[in-house]
């Protein structure tokens, strides 16, 4: 493919914003980390917490600075690195802009960090209303958010310049993907942003009494599960961009990848009501409706597995592979850059299937809120996007810093892979299992009243200490790997893997580019399925409710 | 756009499952009438001690309805309104249940008695307590630091 801006190595200028991106997302995994490790040993019944501080302040630590700051600042350091080698080099006034969403959203941390740690802001990375914390909590999230619209606009910016300069050209894969999850993070934020700027800061600053619990949770949830594919999709640019290259074959194809990203545009936003099945004030017939378009992310799902496996099947078979599965013991497995974002694609598999289970309609109330959820998207974001991630840095930090990824680094980070694997075997089966058996998620340690109901919960809560424990180390590992990436490792030059479409494979249609179509079917479906229940929220809302600060 | 002969066997038998599944879902809430939680009825949260049926909580037993019983249970930061309650097994009930200030859970553990409680908003459900025991009823929604412990009892008894 011609591409005249695409460069070999991403121009120091913008490695420099990524990197900046990737130190704030190691350090939130530090101290996420740590506070995971405090929660599990809590849970045990084995600790205390010295010196006063909160199991649900630790919580609270671990929601917002793991599933908010780490994600969202390894995501858009990961974009703006794929963005700059596939379509060119930043502009200045682009790259200002990276910097001021940058800044937005590490002092926008700062405030809800120090508004946590100050204990007042107690929330849960959820603050569901009525619990109210102090306004600077909910100012920082606001900046976050704010932060990464200037992201897009800078990314959107380079993707016009590089339309203009290639016409009548499908836009380079990675660029593509990268604004196709901006768009569905775009059109999601706006839901919390309503909720936070209308309803919860007016109202924890005193401006207004009460707040309307209904819209704020439907809101919240409109954003709450495109999060979650907001955090899915970057790990699917690596496995369907970055992986055929690392182990040295092609991609399957071009179009069905892109195909795929459309459709987990349509689909992942007018579903949030399958987080809310248990709530009065919903009509069933709208969750049904919500139940029915979540399942449909099924489809590009299943479309992603067969491309993947496709691509490890031909290069085992170009290999010489023989049999129906000897291709498997061909694929590169003492490389890390491709062995631990497999094991996070193993566990997609159990993530999804519980996944299924989640939002199935009626089987969500045997296992909604309870810990089975934690294990759950400790499988999901927790491994399968986290170790792509992991992978993603292992040759991306090198890269950026002038470095390489050595044959020791390699062998520790296949060490971090596979402990990670067996702390979340640990962890996450324990979790699944006790939340069968009704534990519920995002509880301190109890004994119930000596229920003998919570006495069969312990040891698995103890397993899941254990697990939790290997993880642990296994973070300790993933850091040193960092700092030696990012400052000691030996200069050199490590490549930027980025695939290309196999031999056999016809020319990409330019209809995947056309956003008028796509945003406007993802607007008319978020409409249908959002707009009379919404409508019926606010018409039949009972009195407002009054803010509380009960820890 | 080509899809591969394998690919297109793959989506055929994922798709054909998933309009089978969706129709198990769909048939079980809208003819069997499987639903989840959804009471539209609301309350004004200030007022829930002085209103019928909140301010007589408990087991209570009616005529003339679908259930035999009606259990109504009032969720504050951090107790259940009854601490205690005995239910004849086999007994079909309609659980009926509000907060009076943040939103809080109310599970009963080892059975599918599981609904979320928000303020100004009733929550409805029925379920026929056919085993015998002890079951813990405990807030799985965080409401505050004492969140953990929030319980209740449920006695099935013959």
């Amino acid at each position: 493919m011609l591409n005249q801006l695409a460069n070999t190595k991403v121009d120091r200028r913008d490695g420099k914003l990524a990197m900046a991106h990737f130190y704030v997302a190691f350090i939130a995994l530090a101290i996420g980390g740590l506070a995971g490790l405090l929660q599990v040993l809590v849970r045990s019944g084995k600790l205390e917490l010295p010196a006063g501080i909160g199991y649900y302040q630790i919580l609270t630590v671990h929601g917002v600075i793991l599933g908010l700051v780490l994600t969202t600042f390894f995501i858009i350091g990961f974009m703006v690195s794929s963005v700059s080698k596939t379509a060119g080099t930043f502009t200045t006034r682009q790259r200002t802009l990276g910097w001021i969403g940058f800044w937005f959203k590490t002092i926008g941390t700062a405030m809800a960090a120090v508004m946590i740690l100050l204990n007042e802001a107690t929330v849960l990375f959820t603050f569901y209303a009525p619990l109210q914390a102090h306004f600077l909590f909910y100012l920082g999230l606001t900046l976050v958010i704010v932060g990464t619209w200037f992201d897009s606009a800078a990314i959107y910016m380079k993707y016009g310049q590089w339309k203009k300069a290639n016409p009548g050209q499908p836009s380079p894969l990675l660029t593509f993907m990268t604004v196709i999850t901006l768009i569905m993070w775009d059109v999601a934020t706006l839901g919390v942003a309503t909720t936070v700027l209308f309803q919860l800061l007016p109202w924890s600053l005193g401006i207004v009494d009460t707040v309307n619990v209904g819209v704020s949770r439907a809101l919240f949830w409109y954003f709450g599960h495109p999060l979650v594919y907001f955090w899915l999709m970057p790990a699917y640019m690596a496995w369907y961009v970055v992986i055929p290259k690392v182990i040295g074959g092609k991609m399957f194809s071009d179009s069905l990848a892109r195909m795929s990203f459309i459709l987990l545009l349509l689909f992942s936003i007018p579903v949030g009501f399958h987080h809310q099945l248990l709530e009065p004030g919903i009509d069933p017939a709208w969750k049904f409706l919500q139940v029915v378009l979540t399942f449909l992310v099924v489809i590009p799902s299943l479309m992603t597995a067969f491309s993947l496996f496709a691509t490890f099947e031909s290069y085992g078979r170009s290999k010489g592979a023989k049999g129906l599965f000897g291709w498997f013991k061909k694929l590169p497995w003492g490389d890390a850059r491709f062995t631990v974002p497999f094991i996070g694609m193993l566990a997609f598999i159990p993530g999804g299937a519980g996944g299924l289970v989640n939002a199935s309609h009626q089987m969500n109330q045997v296992v909604h809120n309870t810990i089975w959820v934690t294990g759950h998207f400790h499988l999901t974001v927790a491994t399968a996007v986290l170790l792509t991630f992991f992978g993603v840095a292992y040759w991306l930090i090198p890269h950026l810093t002038g470095r390489t990824f050595t044959k020791k680094m390699n062998k520790l980070a296949l060490i971090q892979g596979i402990t990670w694997a067996i702390g979340m075997t640990f962890m996450s089966g324990a979790m699944h299992a006790a939340g069968l058996l009704g534990a519920p998620r995002r509880s301190s340690f109890s004994d119930y009243g000596g229920a003998a109901q919570a006495a069969e919960w312990v040891p698995y809560q103890i397993a899941q200490a254990v697990g939790g424990t290997i993880l642990f180390l296994s973070i300790i590992l993933m850091l040193y790997i960092f700092v030696n990436l990012a400052f000691f490792a030996p200069k050199g030059d490590q490549e930027f893997p980025v695939g290309e479409v196999a031999d056999q494979a016809e020319k990409t249609p330019m209809v995947f580019d056309n956003w008028k179509l796509w945003i406007g079917i993802t607007a008319c479906l978020i409409l249908f399925a959002y707009t009379l229940p919404l409508i019926d929220l606010i018409q039949n809302a009972p009195p407002g409710a009054k803010g509380f600060k009960f820890w | 756009m080509h899809l591969h002969k394998f690919e297109k066997i793959w989506l055929i038998f994922g798709i054909g499952s998933l309009l089978v599944f969706l129709t198990v879902l769909g048939v079980s809430a809208f003819y069997l009438g499987n639903q989840p939680p959804s009471c539209l009825a609301t309350i004004d949260p200030e007022k829930v001690d002085t209103q019928a049926p909140f301010n007589e909580p408990g087991l209570k037993k009616v005529e003339g309805k679908e259930w035999e019983y009606e259990l109504v249970f009032v969720a504050s930061a951090f107790n259940y309104t009854p601490g205690e309650v005995q239910i004849p097994k086999g007994a079909k009930v309609k659980v009926i249940a509000t907060t009076k200030d943040v939103i809080h859970g109310f599970e009963v553990a080892g059975t599918n008695v599981n609904m979320m409680l928000e303020p100004g908003y009733i929550s409805e459900l029925v379920y026929t307590f056919n085993k015998t025991g002890e079951f813990l009823v405990l807030c799985n929604e965080y409401c505050g630091v004492g969140h953990h412990m929030m319980t209740s009892k449920i006695e099935v008894v013959e």
